[in-house]
Order: C-alpha cells, then sequence, then structure tokens
C-alpha cells in the first residue's frame, strides 16, 4: 500500500482531532473561568463539544472505502477508522451526560479533560497505521484512562483501582512494546502495512514470539483471558460514569487496533493465530460468564459480562471473514448502547441507595419503572433477547463463525448465551420482584441523564429492528480490510 | 399487494400492549378492555383466514415478502398455510380465554395484560413465519414476558424455580434449534433463510442425518420430550393461569410445528433415519409421563404432566412418516392446544375459589360450580380420545398411522436397533403400547373428576367465610367457546381435516408417501 504525498487535505482527515485539543483547550479555560456554582456546566460543555466533533466528523470525514495512508504512512484513512471515531465520540457524549450531576466528578473540570484526551488517543488508535503512532496513540489512551479510574483520591476503592490500573497496563504495555521492537528489529519496517511483506521470508519463530508479545498488550485493552484480571476491581472501584466510558470506549478501541494488526501484519500465520483467536475467544466467554454468575455487586457483574463479551467478539475475528469483522463491528455498536444504558442506570441507581450490591436493586420496579424497563431493555440485549441489538448481534456474530466452519466456536458461544441469559434473569427478578427496603425512596433523573439514556435505550431497539443500514456501514467498513 | 392481514394479527397485540402501558396503573378496567378488545379483533381476523384459506390451491396464502436485511439473505417474509393455520387460530383463541380469565387480577393488572399481549406477539409471528430469522426473531421475544410473568404472577411457593426453569429449557431449546438452522444456511449456499429458499436446497443425505436430531429434537425439548420434560410441569404449575394456558396450548406446539417445518420438512432423510428413535422417545413420553399423572396429588400437575403424554402423541404421529400419523398430529396439536387451556383455566378456577389444589382437600366442587365441572369433564372426554370429541379425531389416525409405520431408512443404525426397528411387529408393538396409554388417562382424569367435583363437599367450601362460589360469567364464556370447539371438530372434523390434509401435502410428498 503506497503512502500518499503530503496534501492539504489531509488536514481534513485529522479534524475531529485538531477540534478535541480545541475543546481540551475551551475546557481548561472555562474550569478556570466560571465560577463555583456554574462548575456543573462543564460537563455539559464537553457533552455537547463530542456532539460537535461528532457532527463534523460525520460530515466531513468520510473516506473513501479503500482507505490511503497519510502523514508518512502514521494512519489510514479508511472507513473502520471513521466508524470508530463515531463509535467514540458517541460514548463521550453519553459519558460526559451522565457525568454531569455526579456529587464526586460532576464539577471536576480535569475530569473532562481528561476525557477529552483518551478519546483523542482513542481516535488515533483506530487510525493508526505505523508501530511509532499506534503506541503512543496506546499511550495517551492508557495514562488518561488510569488517572480517571484513579480519580476520586480520597475514596479508597477508586484509588486503588487505578493503580491497579496502571500496574497491569503498564507492565502488558511494555510487553506490547518489546514485540513492537522485534518487529522492527525483524525487519527494520515500521509501517503495519509493510511488516508482512517483510516477515514473509522470516522465520516461523520470529512472527510467532511477535505476535505473542503484542497480543498481551491488546489483550488487555479489550480484557480477554488470561489478561482480565484488572476488569472487575478496575470496574468496580473507579467512578461509575468511567467504568461505562472504560467498559465500551476502551474495549472498542482494543478491537480496532486487534482487527486491523493481525489482518494487516500478520496474514502469513493466519492459521496460527485464527486457532489461537478461537481457542482464547472460548475460553473468554466461558470464564467471563461462569465467574459471573456468582457475583452480588453489579458493577463486577458486568465487568465479568463485558470479558464475555468480548469473548464473543473475538470468535468475529477467529472466523477471519469480511462478514466476521462486520459482525464484530455491529456488536460493537449495539454493545456501547446497550452498556451505556445499563451504567446510566447504575449511576442513578447508586447515587440514591449508595450502594452497588444487586440485592439493593430489589424492587426498583416498584419505585422507577422507568429505570426498571431501561435496565430491562439493556440486560436483555446483553443476553441476546429480540428486538434488541443484542440479538441480531449474537446472530451475525455466530453466522460468521458458522460460515468459517467453525462449529464448535458456535457451540460454545451459544453455551455462553445460554448461561449468560441466566445471570442477566436474575437481577431482572430481583429488580421486578424483589421489595423495595426503602419504599420512599425517590430516584431523581436529572434532564442530562434522560436524554441520554432514553437516546440509548430507543437506540438499542431501532438497532436491533431496523438492521439493514447498519450492517451496510458495518460492512462496508470491514471490507476496507480485506 | 394484498392487505398484511398476518402482520395486522401478529402485531395487534403489541400496538395494544403499548396502549395499556400508557394508560395511568390504577385504570385497570380500561387495560382489561383493551386488551379483550384486541384478543377479540385477532380472533376475528384469525376466523376470516381459516374460512378465506383456499384449500383447492394449497400452499402458502396471505403471503407478505419484505427486504429486511438483504446483506444476510434475510427478509420479512409472513405466509400461512393448513398446517400452520390452525395454530393461528389455536393462539388467537387461548388468547382470548387467557384475558377473559386473567380478569380478576388485581395486582399490576396493566402490566400483566401487557405483557400477555407482548407474549401472543411472538407465537402469532412464529406460526406465521416463513423466513428463519424472523422465525427466531419472534421466538424469542416471549422470553422476557413470560419468565417475567411466571416470577411476578406465579404460584409463590415455585414461581422463582419455575420461572427460571421453564424459562432457560425453552431458551435452550431453541439455541439448539438455531445450531441446526445455522448449519442449513451454510450448507445451502444459497445466502438465504427463507424456508422456501432452503426447502429447495437438496442437502446431502449424510449432512442430514447429522443436522436432523440437532434440529428436531432441539425443538421437540420445546414440546418437552423425555428427558426433557420436567420443566413443563414444573412451570406450568407456577405460571398464572392464563400463561399456563399459553405456555401448555401454544408454545409447546410452537416446539412440534418446528420440528416438522424446519426439521423433517427441510432435512426428509435424516428423519426417515431418525424416525424410531424419535418414536422410542415419544412412547416413553406418552406412557410415563401418564403414570406420572396418575399419581400426582396436586390438581394442576396432573395437568401438567397429561400435557406431556399428550405432546409424546404428537411426536410419534410426525415419527410415522406416514399421511395418517402427520395429520393425525396437527390435529392433536389444535385438539390438545384447546383441551390443555380449557384444563389450564378449571385448575385455575378451583385455586382461585378454594385456595388448594390438593385433591385430598378438595371434593364435591360440582355442586358450587357446576359449569367448571362439565367443562372439565369435556376436556377429559377429549383427552382419553371418547369420540364425538375432537381427540377421538385425532388420535385415531395416529394410531392407525403407527400400526402401518415403518422406518424407511435403517442402514447406518447401529445393528440391534436396525434389528429391532426392522422387525414387522416394532410399529404395531408401539401402537398397542401407547393405546394402553389411553386407559391410564381414562384413569387419572376420572380420579380427578371425583376427587375434585364430586365426592363430599368440604364444610368449609359449603359455607362460612372460606365458601366457594360459582365461576365468573367470564370464565362461563370461556369455557364454553374451548368446549364448543372441541365438539365441533369431534362431530365434524371436516371443518379441520382439509386443512391440515392440504398443509401437510408437501411433506408428504417429499417423504415419498404420496
Amino acid at each position: 500500500m503506497t503512502i500518499e504525498p503530503f496534501a492539504p487535505v489531509h488536514l481534513l482527515a485529522v479534524l475531529p482531532e485538531i477540534l478535541l485539543v480545541v475543546l481540551a483547550g475551551v475546557l481548561i479555560t472555562a474550569d478556570l473561568a466560571l465560577p463555583a456554582a456554574r462548575k456543573r456546566e462543564l460537563g455539559l460543555y464537553a457533552a455537547v463539544g463530542f456532539g460537535l466533533v461528532l457532527g463534523v466528523t460525520l460530515l466531513v470525514t468520510l473516506p473513501t472505502v479503500s482507505g490511503g495512508l497519510i502523514f508518512g504512512g502514521m494512519l489510514r484513512h479508511d472507513l473502520i477508522a471513521f466508524a470508530f471515531r463515531v463509535l467514540f465520540l458517541f460514548a463521550g457524549v453519553v459519558t460526559a451526560l451522565i457525568a454531569v450531576d455526579s456529587p464526586t466528578i460532576g464539577k471536576e473540570g480535569e475530569f473532562f479533560l481528561v476525557l477529552t484526551a483518551a478519546v483523542l488517543g482513542m481516535n488515533l488508535m483506530a487510525a493508526a497505521a505505523d508501530l511509532i503512532m499506534l503506541y503512543v496513540a496506546i499511550e495517551m489512551t492508557s495514562i488518561g484512562l488510569y488517572a480517571l479510574a484513579g480519580f476520586l483520591r480520597e475514596n479508597d476503592k477508586s484509588a486503588e483501582s487505578g493503580l491497579k490500573y496502571f500496574l497491569f497496563g503498564a507492565f502488558t504495555s511494555s510487553l506490547m512494546l518489546y514485540g513492537f521492537s522485534l518487529l522492527y528489529g525483524f525487519t527494520g519496517q515500521t509501517n503495519l502495512y509493510n511488516l508482512a511483506a517483510a516477515l514473509t521470508g522470516l522465520p516461523l519463530e520470529a512472527s510467532l514470539l511477535a505476535l505473542l508479545l503484542v497480543l498481551v498488550g491488546f489483550g488487555f485493552k479489550v480484557s480477554m483471558v488470561p489478561f482480565h484480571f484488572w476488569a472487575p476491581d478496575v470496574y468496580e472501584g473507579a467512578p461509575t460514569p468511567v467504568t461505562a466510558f472504560l467498559s465500551v470506549a476502551s474495549k472498542a478501541a482494543g478491537f480496532a487496533v486487534l482487527i486491523r494488526f493481525l489482518l494487516a501484519a500478520f496474514p502469513g500465520i493466519e492459521s496460527i493465530w485464527t486457532t489461537l483467536i478461537a481457542v482464547i475467544a472460548a475460553l473468554t466467554m466461558t470464564i467471563g460468564n461462569v465467574i459471573a454468575l456468582t457475583q452480588k455487586n453489579i458493577k463486577r457483574l458486568l465487568a465479568y459480562s463485558s470479558i464475555a463479551q468480548a469473548g464473543y467478539m473475538l470468535m468475529g475475528l477467529a472466523a477471519l471473514s469480511a462478514n466476521g469483522v462486520s459482525a464484530i463491528l455491529y456488536y460493537l455498536g449495539m454493545y456501547t448502547l446497550t452498556n451505556l444504558v445499563a451504567f446510566g442506570v447504575i449511576v442513578l441507581v447508586g447515587r440514591v441507595t449508595g450502594s452497588d450490591e444487586i440485592a439493593d436493586y430489589a424492587g426498583l420496579s416498584r419505585r422507577s419503572p422507568g429505570l426498571a424497563l431501561a435496565l430491562l431493555v439493556a440486560f436483555l440485549s446483553l443476553g441476546g433477547i429480540p428486538p434488541l441489538a443484542g440479538f441480531f448481534g449474537k446472530f451475525y456474530l455466530f453466522t460468521s463463525v458458522m460460515q468459517s466452519g467453525l462449529v464448535w466456536l458456535a457451540i460454545v458461544g451459544l453455551v455462553n448465551a445460554i448461561i449468560s441469559l441466566y445471570y442477566y434473569l436474575i437481577v431482572l427478578k430481583v429488580v421486578y420482584l424483589g421489595t423495595p427496603k426503602d419504599e420512599a425512596a425517590v430516584y431523581p433523573v436529572p434532564r442530562p441523564y434522560q436524554l441520554a439514556l432514553w437516546a440509548c435505550a430507543l437506540g438499542v431497539i431501532f438497532v436491533g429492528a431496523v438492521i439493514g443500514p447498519w450492517v451496510n456501514i458495518a460492512a462496508a467498513a470491514a471490507g476496507g480490510l480485506f | 399487494m394484498n392487505f398484511p392481514f398476518l402482520s395486522v394479527i401478529t402485531f395487534t397485540p403489541l400496538v395494544a400492549a403499548l396502549i395499556v402501558l400508557m394508560l395511568p396503573a390504577d385504570r385497570k378496567n380500561e387495560a382489561r378492555v383493551t386488551a379483550l378488545a384486541a384478543a377479540a379483533f385477532t380472533t376475528l381476523l384469525a376466523l376470516y383466514l381459516y374460512f378465506g384459506y383456499d384449500v383447492s390451491a394449497g400452499g402458502y396464502q396471505f403471503v407478505e415478502h419484505w427486504q429486511w436485511v438483504p446483506q444476510l439473505g434475510i427478509t420479512y417474509h409472513m405466509g400461512v398455510d393448513g398446517f400452520s393455520l390452525p395454530m393461528v387460530l389455536l393462539t388467537a383463541l387461548v388468547l382470548l380465554t387467557g384475558v377473559m380469565i386473567s380478569w380478576r387480577i388485581e395486582d399490576r393488572a396493566r402490566e400483566f395484560m401487557a405483557f400477555f399481549l407482548i407474549l401472543a406477539v411472538g407465537v402469532f409471528g412464529v406460526f406465521a413465519a416463513l423466513d428463519l430469522f424472523l422465525f427466531f426473531f419472534l421466538l424469542e421475544i416471549a422470553v422476557f414476558p413470560k419468565f417475567l410473568m411466571i416470577v411476578i404472577w406465579g404460584w409463590p411457593k415455585t414461581r422463582e424455580y419455575g420461572g427460571m426453569k421453564l424459562t432457560l429449557y425453552l431458551f435452550i431449546a431453541s439455541v439448539v434449534a438455531l445450531l441446526g438452522v445455522l448449519a442449513m444456511y451454510v450448507q445451502s449456499g444459497s445466502k438465504s433463510f427463507d424456508l422456501l429458499a432452503l426447502a429447495q436446497a437438496q442437502f446431502p443425505v449424510d449432512f442430514q442425518r447429522v443436522w436432523f436430531p440437532v434440529v428436531f429434537f432441539g425443538f421437540c425439548i420445546m414440546g418437552a420430550i423425555f428427558p426433557f420434560h420436567s420443566w413443563a410441569p414444573d412451570g406450568h404449575v407456577a405460571a398464572p393461569t392464563a400463561i399456563s394456558m399459553m405456555l401448555a396450548g401454544v408454545e409447546m406446539k410452537i416446539g412440534m410445528y418446528a420440528a416438522l417445518r424446519l426439521g423433517i420438512a427441510l432435512m426428509p432423510e435424516g428423519a426417515k433415519f431418525w424416525a424410531p428413535v424419535i418414536v422410542l422417545f415419544g412412547l416413553v413420553n406418552v406412557v410415563y409421563a401418564a403414570y406420572i399423572a396418575l399419581i400426582q396429588t396436586d390438581f394442576k400437575y396432573i395437568i401438567g404432566f397429561s400435557s406431556v403424554s399428550h405432546m409424546g402423541l404428537v411426536m410419534i404421529g410426525f415419527a410415522t412418516l406416514s399421511t395418517e400419523g402427520l395429520v393425525g398430529a396437527g390435529l392433536q396439536m389444535f385438539s390438545h392446544g384447546i383441551m390443555t387451556a380449557l384444563f389450564f383455566s378449571i385448575v385455575g378456577m378451583v385455586y382461585d375459589r378454594a385456595h388448594t389444589r390438593m385433591l385430598p382437600e378438595l371434593g364435591g366442587l360440582a355442586k358450587k360450580m357446576p359449569w367448571a365441572a362439565i367443562g372439565f369433564m369435556i376436556g377429559g372426554f377429549t383427552s382419553m380420545g371418547m369420540p364425538g370429541f375432537s381427540g377421538f379425531v385425532a388420535e385415531i389416525p395416529i394410531y392407525m398411522g403407527i400400526w402401518k409405520g415403518r422406518a424407511l431408512a435403517l442402514d447406518g443404525m447401529p445393528a440391534w436397533f436396525a434389528g429391532l426397528a426392522g422387525q414387522a411387529w416394532f410399529f404395531p408393538l408401539v401402537a398397542i403400547i401407547s393405546v394402553i396409554s389411553i386407559v391410564i388417562t381414562a384413569a387419572y382424569i376420572l380420579l380427578a373428576v371425583q376427587r375434585v367435583f364430586f365426592g363430599n363437599l368440604p364444610a368449609q367450601f359449603d359455607h362460612g367465610e372460606h365458601a366457594v362460589g360459582d365461576v365468573a360469567a367470564l370464565d362461563k364464556v370461556a369455557m364454553a367457546v374451548l368446549c364448543g370447539l372441541m365438539i365441533l371438530v369431534g362431530v365434524y372434523p371436516a371443518i379441520m381435516y382439509p386443512l391440515v390434509y392440504a398443509g401437510l401435502q408437501p411433506v408428504l410428498q417429499l417423504l415419498g408417501v404420496q
């Protein structure tokens, strides 16, 4: 793939990133300028800012399908990067909205600033086509996320969460960097799209070693087994809006690089890594789902559920087909919507009850039918029940896996779908059947939340029932990689 | 473009459910009336389709066909034939009578009616769907209403256990079958989930033999095949009355309907190979479940196990792969659906008034609720296969089919099994054993009649604060509708037989019977 010489029009391709830097500047200034009484508006600025960048992205940065390497081969301006960008910015909007009225982080300018930086890093991750660029983008994202997870310094759990995340992340990141350096050492190339050709003459072990090391770093990001141990503790301790952001955007970013990297750099050892990914997918979803069965804390439950969801999506990669990648993209989109609904409800309930224990959700349907309904939509979608988007997401993944002849993997996936439905139903049972501890508790739903929750919940139904257009986008984006 | 009857039938309950949910929580009567109106409207439409179907033309009629997800070959394709039409009518009738029976529910009545209507959406759609994605899409919509309805309104003692068990078993059934359907989709290479396109696929014999049991037995779990039958009695007993009626009356039929439509009709060679095995499993269902029903002391468990027993006859009917067996099974699905809905509604009426279902504590209720007693006896006669009732019309062909039945492809089976099933006496023996089950059925039905409705009326039910009253007017209407249908089909089978026969014609041709 040739590198296009610089043309001013290339600046348009990174316009969203440029605008995010501007947004960061605006947020710092606003943080300094606004009086304490109006600090609440910071989150709204951030949400509106992300929304505007999202609009610009949709309007001006739609690439051609094949995509070109720009900026000296640092970035690839293709449809899949575009699709992920939209996803990250959307997650940014919703995260900012559900953080607005948070008593702990809602008025902190730094919070929204770091969030912006993390989104910027993710955008670059999805587009990076060069080892150097990729590493810088990953670190930019990760360091921001470490800070967000440990944002509540006075809260031991949050501090522990940030530190754990950092230690685990730094360790896996260094292994990944070692893998990058090996790849450079073996081939003398840093561009992903040149690696494949350069690796063909080398012994198999060289590719394999580099692959394994790189996989450690990416596996950490998507929380695949055996690099998933951080997820439950970090999810539980981090401020809930951060958990929401971590569980969707960070995971999606991990998949963006994982898909691009494996397909671009290692076509020579396809049969090896697809088998490896298939086995890891089976382990990831099984371990995630089985451990989720015993959880008492809803954030930990969703942490294990998100590990399992990563396992489902890995199946699409193991299928090694345009359909498989397209299925991953659809799944990521629906998973983002769905998890944001779930965490939105958890933020609100947690604020009223002061607890994230599942037992404290008893009788939520009597206290707040709307929130209960939103949680029902989210959990059934995660469980794969139509007309919610999770059904077609799973159906598409299983179809792609069957088309690639991996019947055993489809069976493992279907068994996991059954296991997961059990624990999702258990939570819903508590919500609908239990008796509320505090009959008088009211669950105020501030306006930003209503907007975010209902937009996402209706989105889950809409994406799940009107499927064609979304599959079109996903298929077009995936087509650019094959 | 013709009027989209099937979509209207399927989505009328959904619209009604949304309207009901938007009502204020205390407007219970409005919620009930809306539900009743929607149910009555769908029933009328279903009747219109039933009598508007052109039997001489056959095939799928009232077809609707739209693109949905063209990338995967998924379409919105609906249509009914003679095999699915009685099922659509059955669903409408059970919905209608279920709403009538549930009139007295006071706890969150609005949500009850809305969820019940949403449950019906999935069930209607499944019988009308001609695209397999659409089929599973509608099938799974029913997961959450049935779970929540059992858990919220069910029998407090077992509702959490029974609701989860039933939901998971039915989900497992659909997931297993889905695997087989995906295998067919990939194998066909036609990139289409359309039932008609898959029917043209001509799957290789080896493929059919491997994947037929996945699809067929997967759906049979939904029809409560032994040894995966225990969800049915547990779930039905735990469920509120209307849900028991819908689940036992219709949901179990979905399993058998799909087992024929997606299993036997798409993979006939697989069916010929596995038929003797199905016969044996079905036989266990028929006899074993009837014995278990005989020793129950809980009125509702008797009916629950009797459903399992009767579904076994449907399985055997299918497995005969003969005209008589298939048509009999098709009639049995309708007849049993009506009958079991009636049984569960009467059990519900008795429990609501006596607050117990244990046989030793009941007795003499015929004095207090004569309508219920008469209704139960009519249902009982149907259950025993008495002439003049729909059960006779359905079961006699099945027994005839078994007697004539023969295994069509035994090569590849283990030698001992091929030797057993290949014997001339194998099918007649099965017929004899399954006919004996009628005797057991008669025993448990008559025992139940005697202990619940006759004998001494316990004093506390006669007078005082626990006195039992008569059933409500709407209950009588519901029972009259169901009883009338059983007698109508029993006395005048021509009202249904040609339709089912026409619907099964293509399958019989595939099997080489016709």
